[in-house]
């Protein structure tokens, strides 16, 4: 009874807060609102005995990749305001249907494979969160048959960052360094 | 404790990475649209943990780290590269970037 009564907060809140974002004119309401439904999805994680990648979800979406999101509506200056007017003609209409025509056939499908998947098998991960715990039995399986995925997601992390030191980098500091090294000290002194 | 069945779960994914779809469609700031694929990211997430609880086991919660991993690198790239690109255009709207269209 419990379980279902925060279900249906969560759902309610997840739901009301996406449809906020679409409707938010300013780039801080949308993403305080994006915070929102991210917090929800993490009840709905607890609530299905994800303990692990509910505190991972709070720590790192809604800290990390929000803060950095909202550092850089702040850089680019918040009060520019987004033009509204749409150029293209009956895109909103367009985008709208086939949306919730997408809608319909995502929780068809879903709802569908419940099924084919072959019924509600909740007691064996019941049984795995509370024998090993949840946070173990996730290392153990993370570093044992997804080790080398593992290990790839660090090479990809590390590669993400010098990307983004080389495009986040001035183009005219590059041209300083890139010219004759008396002229770019003549320049400093004056 | 009363468990929701799974398929509620994957209805309130299936809502909301349609909307994500919706909002990245009409929106037209990059980093507004930005917000909505991490949107969809984290409806795909609440999907491959409802389908972990059905099957009864953790892969599908490892995947949802790798989603993490991966959403976190797509971010920093996308906003150096919108960062990038306002500083050159002074607008991070979507219909001034048209170079590339034929």
């Amino acid at each position: 009874m419990i379980a279902l009564v925060v279900f249906g907060v969560v759902f309610v809140f997840a739901l009301g807060c996406s449809i906020a974002m679409l409707f938010a004119k300013n780039a801080v309401h949308t993403a305080l609102f994006l915070v929102g439904s991210q917090v929800a999805l993490a009840v709905a994680f607890l609530l299905q005995g994800a303990h692990f990648v509910a505190a991972v979800q709070i720590i790192i979406y809604a800290g990390a990749i929000m803060v950095l999101f909202l550092f850089v509506v702040m850089l680019l200056g918040v009060d520019r305001s987004e033009v509204l007017v749409e150029p293209l003609p009956a895109q909103r209409q367009v985008a709208l249907a086939l949306g919730v025509l997408l809608a319909a056939g995502i929780t068809y499908v879903a709802v569908m494979s419940v099924d084919l998947i072959g019924g509600d098998r909740t007691q064996a991960l019941a049984a795995i969160n509370r024998d090993p715990g949840n946070v173990l039995a996730v290392a153990r399986t993370l570093f044992s048959r997804y080790l080398l995925g593992f290990e790839a997601t660090s090479v990809l992390l590390v590669t993400a960052i010098v990307g983004v030191m080389v495009l986040a980098r001035r183009v005219d500091s590059v041209t300083a360094l890139s010219a004759s090294t008396p002229s770019s000290e003549e320049r400093e002194v004056a | 404790m009363t468990e929701v069945a799974p398929a509620y779960y994957l209805a309130l994914a299936g809502l909301m990475f349609s909307i994500g779809v919706i909002g990245a469609l009409v929106r037209r700031n990059a980093i507004v649209i930005f917000m909505f694929i991490e949107l969809m990211l984290n409806a795909v997430n609440l999907m491959f943990v409802t389908f972990s609880r059905i099957r009864g086991s953790v892969d599908g919660q490892i995947l949802v780290f790798f989603v993490l991993v991966v959403a976190a690198a797509e971010a920093v790239v996308g906003l150096a590269i919108i960062l990038v690109i306002v500083r050159r255009r002074a607008s991070a709207n979507v219909d001034d970037v048209s170079l590339l269209r034929w």
